[in-house]
């Protein structure tokens, strides 16, 4: 039994891993219909950034706490600065084009922003420090869980909660919303759309940047083309849980984390992977539109 | 006065370009060794660049922008020089025939190097065509494409190791091979659209990678299967040079067909079904189209191609492990199909030959390469977003007595 | 119009290609190569991932090449001829292995240190051994490129899966003392071509058991699953075939959830990265590499020579690719010529100091004198067992 809550907690971290880095890719595509696969690298743009600032500032003899403080908050502005200039080169001209053509469009960028990074940079892998301190009352269940894990656990339920909070209740929410139905007529009726899909892209990189740096610090290393299978995971979780939906997007890292974790834990994780295609595969063949995607009614 | 707005605009990008690549191209941190090396140098070149560079991205989105109101104005009469080049006769018979006469010459004029990258370019635009079908013809966005160009190579490797079976024998084998799984992917993913279909076949892809590494009785696992053996001309043994001629013309001549035989499915019966479902679904089976019939001969249609394209894959390069059916393959084909202009032919020879010639040639840049390719991918998206060559539907046009126009959509 | 046009062309097309396939087998390409030998320096090809996801262990291996040539060439190069590098580039894929192959061909290189990849070097090797030229791979360690006598090119200036994988099972079971082990791989083709001879040796000695055999998927953010999962088979020590990034997130979250199990692992871990990245965690893992070369002048020389130019530690295969570019230089230095026969006589005869040693080849194309040893973390360094 110990082993199956083992298995459980271990599942729930890859699941909220997966569920961070979704939430992004879920608010971009519920906006504009893009699959944003440029989204992994802004997280590795914030890991990289969090890196840079922590190494200055240790240098300079801060103390830890302003450093995990400053660090994660110069990796947010800087990715979401990110995702707000990427969104106005490479997606904003192509607003009326097919949209196979932003794709393509995104994969370039993706493209380019994991060489950018490669070349200022460096290709090897680059020891990051850990951010996030042990926790005292944990120490009994250190076995279970750690203390990173408790911390990424805990963000994501809070920023799944403050994003549907955003998305219901403000101004710009019900914008975005009204946005995602129909541009035209948000238009039409006085929203200034660009506004709102530029604050979604803000929005969107600043939560994978939380990511970037949780990840980082829990796995120790970070490295240019960390980004990218993340990415392709966390869009298999929003397209899991109904892409477009904050909640879906959630559970779909969840589900998909917990089958990746039970597979492995009780049959192999040689096919660890291809089991969680096939439970994808599964899924959308009962529901369509994702677990918690509506399934809209096409009109004619 | 606009000059001086423009000045203006143009430094607020290189302040705000500067803003963003100061940690990264500034700062660089050695966690190692704890120091950190300040390279200042690195912001005054992304200062001058983004300024520069801001004036030439403007000047073109207003160029651009000219054009499409132009175009707009203008109506149907417009038509770019490669458009005519497809619909004039008088212009295309001998442009075909100089690339033909080209095509032939190739090898004997180039390199065995450049022989080999257009062996490679053939196999892409193959594939690019299959996947034509799919994505540009029937709309169904398939990231798991080169699943089925492992299917084939697979099956001329393993084929020939156990069994010793020749290329031509295993050719129509991997293409028949081709075709049962892209219709067994097919099955499940009937309901789905869009994006959903999008990240089943990807997954798909992966499945088919995953089983390929995993399962070393039967694939070997990662080490691959090596000493594959070259098409065979008569029982003659060919040296290396003659040899990738050999291939060369091979993949020439598959090439031809795939375009004679897609040419002739676009305007078939079947095609028009295709077309059908891209532009609505629900009108399409309003018109009584079998929905499923048509999505299953798309995804095997598609396949059999990428199939026969991986026989040569498999007899070109001699070797093959799975680390070449990852899914950033699938996303260069789709690149090609997308970027040359999707459900074009001519489209798709243009894209698979940016695409794979870029590289090649981009080598003189070494490190650099990927990051032009990324670059490149954007802009001539931004700039061209229906491809090189845009797909014109086929019009009907007839002037009434007024010189009013009126035109029919097929 | 399309279609009559298109068979009329199949057919001059196929007479063409008959009539040239005749004419290109008559025509004496050689003569013209050899004339141009003579007045032109002595080009080195390096073929390896210098970009893509692998680029990580491919740079290293130009870095130490460039290195090396430089020092050469400011020394007068050798025999009177200075010496060209012509790097490319092959991601690691075979197909693209093979166009670089090609293009090195063409371009005329004389010998070629590369490729990285095992993957890479047996799709690009026939088409060197095609064109008689010599290849030096720093890294791959697929067994077959050497044991199966199919390439007389080749060498390497790195020890087989097979060696290392027989090294390490006889230290866990004769010095150790285990009996119950976990065998894990990256599904890769250097990671698990190590783990199945691991496997295979462990059982052949009838001593201990696999309790486990299961291959990671790389580049995931999270272990634990599996983690977990050597807990419960209670296995005493985990061999681990792959490279550093997976084997530190593994250590790390198998001492996090305070499991004392032994780590035991291959060359690829054997970095320095390896011990900064998991930090204390690191501290006990036994790992296989090439002879303690701390000491060896060459190597610290080498390692000093990039510090000052890249301001970085090197990364995977520097001092390999050292190496094999020194015993490339010396082998023609000592043929006189960039001759095919007479080098890798010279390869197979000669010896030569390198930081890894001092190494020749044997008949295969295995380095002979490339010690490999067991290292255990010790307060933060890698330090040799005797």
């Amino acid at each position: 039994m110990e082993y199956f809550f083992e298995i459980l907690l271990g599942g729930l971290t890859r699941g909220s891993i997966y569920a961070l880095i979704a939430l992004g890719y879920t608010m971009v595509y519920g906006i504009i219909g893009l699959i944003n696969f440029a989204h992994g690298e802004v997280y590795m743009i914030g890991a990289f950034t969090a890196l840079i600032a922590a190494s200055v500032l240790t240098l300079m003899g801060w103390n830890q706490v302003a450093i995990i403080v400053i660090a994660s908050v110069v990796a947010v502005i800087y990715s979401s600065c990110y995702g707000f200039t990427i969104e106005k080169l490479a997606y904003k001209p192509l607003r009326r084009a097919p949209r196979l053509s932003a794709l393509i469009s995104a994969i370039g960028m993706s493209l380019f922003l994991q060489n950018y990074v490669l070349l200022a940079q460096t290709s090897n892998f680059l020891p990051f420090p850990n951010l996030i301190p042990e926790f005292e009352f944990l120490k009994p269940y250190q076995h279970m869980i750690s203390s990173s894990e408790i911390v990424i656990i805990g963000t994501t339920a809070v920023v799944m909660v403050l994003l549907g909070i955003m998305i219901k209740c403000t101004k710009i929410g019900k914008a975005m919303r009204a946005t995602a139905q129909d541009r035209d007529m948000a238009m039409l009726v006085g929203i200034d759309v660009n506004r709102v899909i530029s604050v979604t892209f803000v929005v969107g990189s600043a939560t994978a940047a939380l990511g970037g740096v949780l990840v980082a610090s829990h796995v120790g290393q970070i490295n240019f083309y960390m980004g990218f299978i993340v990415g392709i995971k966390a869009f298999v979780a929003a397209v899991l849980g109904g892409i477009g939906s904050i909640p879906g997007a959630v559970l779909g890292g969840l589900v998909l984390g917990w089958t990746e974790s039970f597979f492995t834990g009780y049959v192999s994780s040689d096919y660890e992977d291809v089991f969680a295609f096939l439970f994808l595969v599964f899924i959308l063949i009962f529901r369509p539109a994702g677990i918690l995607g509506r399934s809209e009614t096409e009109k004619v | 006065m606009t000059n001086l707005k423009e000045i203006q605009r143009s430094l607020l990008v290189s302040l705000w370009f500067m803003f963003l690549t100061f940690p990264i191209m500034v700062i660089r941190v050695n966690p190692l060794e704890k120091v950190v090396i300040w390279r200042w140098y690195n912001m005054l070149y992304v200062g001058i660049g983004s300024f520069l560079l801001s004036f030439v991205w403007r000047y073109f989105i207003r160029q651009k922008e000219l054009g499409k109101k132009k175009n707009e104005t203008d109506g149907q009469k417009s038509f770019s020089l490669s458009r005519r080049a497809v619909d004039d006769p008088r212009a295309y018979i001998p442009l075909l025939s100089a690339v033909a006469c080209f095509t032939i010459a190739f090898p004997f004029i180039f390199s065995m190097y450049q022989t080999n990258i257009m062996i490679t370019v053939l196999i892409y635009v193959m594939l690019g065509l299959g996947l034509n079908i799919v994505v540009g013809l029937a709309g169904l966005l398939d990231l798991g494409y080169v699943a089925f160009y492992a299917v084939g190579a697979y099956t001329y490797a393993l084929l020939n190791f156990h069994y010793g079976l020749g290329f031509w024998t295993v050719l129509p084998i991997g293409a028949a091979l081709g075709a049962l799984f892209g219709i067994l992917l097919g099955f499940p993913v009937l309901r789905l659209r869009g994006d959903y279909l999008a990240i089943v076949t990807l997954g798909f892809g992966e499945i088919i990678r995953l089983i390929l590494e995993n399962w070393n009785e039967f694939s070997q696992g990662p080490s691959g299967i090596a000493n594959i053996s070259k098409p065979g001309f008569f029982g003659i043994h060919l040296s290396l040079q003659n040899s990738t001629i050999y291939i060369y013309f091979i993949m020439v001549g598959l090439t031809l067909f795939t375009i004679l035989v897609v040419n002739r499915l676009q305007n078939s019966r079947i095609g028009r079904a295709w077309i059908a479902l891209r532009e609505d679904e629900v009108a399409c089976q309003a018109m009584g189209i079998d929905k499923r019939k048509t999505k299953l001969t798309a995804f095997a249609l598609g396949a059999t191609w990428a199939g026969m394209a991986g026989v040569v894959f498999a007899a070109k390069t001699t070797f093959i492990n799975p680390a070449s059916f990852t899914i950033l393959e699938s996303i260069v084909i789709l690149c090609i199909v997308v970027l040359g202009g999707m459900g074009s032919i001519t489209g798709v020879i243009a894209g698979a030959l940016v695409l794979i010639l870029l590289p090649e040639y981009l080598r003189a840049f070494s490190e650099y390469r990927l990051l032009i390719f990324g670059t490149m991918l954007v802009i001539m998206m931004v700039f061209r977003p229906g491809g090189i060559i845009e797909n014109v539907r086929r019009t009907y046009e007839f002037e009434l007595k007024e010189g009013k126009e009126l035109k029919n959509e097929d | 119009m399309f279609k009559r046009y298109s068979i009329s062309l199949f057919v001059t097309l196929v007479v063409v290609f008959v009539c040239c396939i005749f004419f290109f087998s008559c025509s004496d390409s050689k003569k013209t190569e050899a004339e141009k030998k003579k007045a032109e320096p002595i080009i080195f090809g390096v073929a390896g991932a210098h970009s893509g996801d692998l680029a990580s262990y491919g740079i290293p291996t130009v870095r130490a090449v460039e290195l090396i040539i430089k020092d050469k060439n400011s020394r007068g190069g050798i025999n009177g001829k200075q010496i060209r590098l012509i790097v490319e580039d092959d991601v690691c894929k075979p197909e693209v292995a093979t166009n670089t192959a090609t293009k090195l061909v063409t371009d005329g290189a004389d010998v070629i240190v590369g490729h990285i990849c095992s993957g890479a070097t047996r799709a690009a090797i026939g088409i060197y051994r095609e064109a008689k030229i010599i290849v030096m791979s720093p890294s791959a360690t697929n067994p077959a490129l050497t044991q199966s006598g199919n390439y007389p090119n080749f060498f390497r200036t790195i020890a087989p899966d097979d060696a290392q994988a027989k090294l390490e099972v006889d230290f866990a079971l004769n010095v150790l003392k285990f009996r119950k082990f976990a065998v894990l791989h990256d599904k890769g083709d250097y990671g698990k071509g190590f783990a199945e001879f691991a496997k295979k040796f462990l059982e052949e000695s009838g001593k201990a058991e696999v309790l486990l055999y299961e291959g990671i998927t790389p580049g995931a953010v999270d272990y634990s699953a599996v983690v977990q999962k050597i807990k419960r088979s209670a296995a005493e020590a985990v061999i681990y075939g792959g490279y550093h990034p997976e084997a530190s997130k593994i250590v790390t979250q198998m001492r996090k959830k305070r499991m004392e199990t032994v780590f035991i692992s291959d060359d690829g871990v054997k970095d320095d990265t390896f011990i900064k990245v998991a930090g204390k965690y690191a501290e006990g893992v036994y790992a296989t590499g090439p002879m303690d070369t701390t000491k060896n002048p060459l190597a610290i020389s080498a390692i000093e020579a990039h510090k000052k130019v890249y301001n970085e530690d090197p990364g995977a295969f520097f001092l390999n690719a050292c190496s094999a570019t020194l015993a490339l230089l010396n082998a023609i230095e000592k043929a006189g010529s960039t001759d095919y026969d007479a080098v890798s006589k010279a390869l197979r005869t000669e010896n030569v100091d390198t930081p890894i040693g001092k190494i020749r080849f044997n008949n295969r194309g295995d380095a002979i004198g490339i010690g490999f040893s067991m290292y255990q973390v010790q307060n933060g360094v890698y330090v040799e067992l005797k």
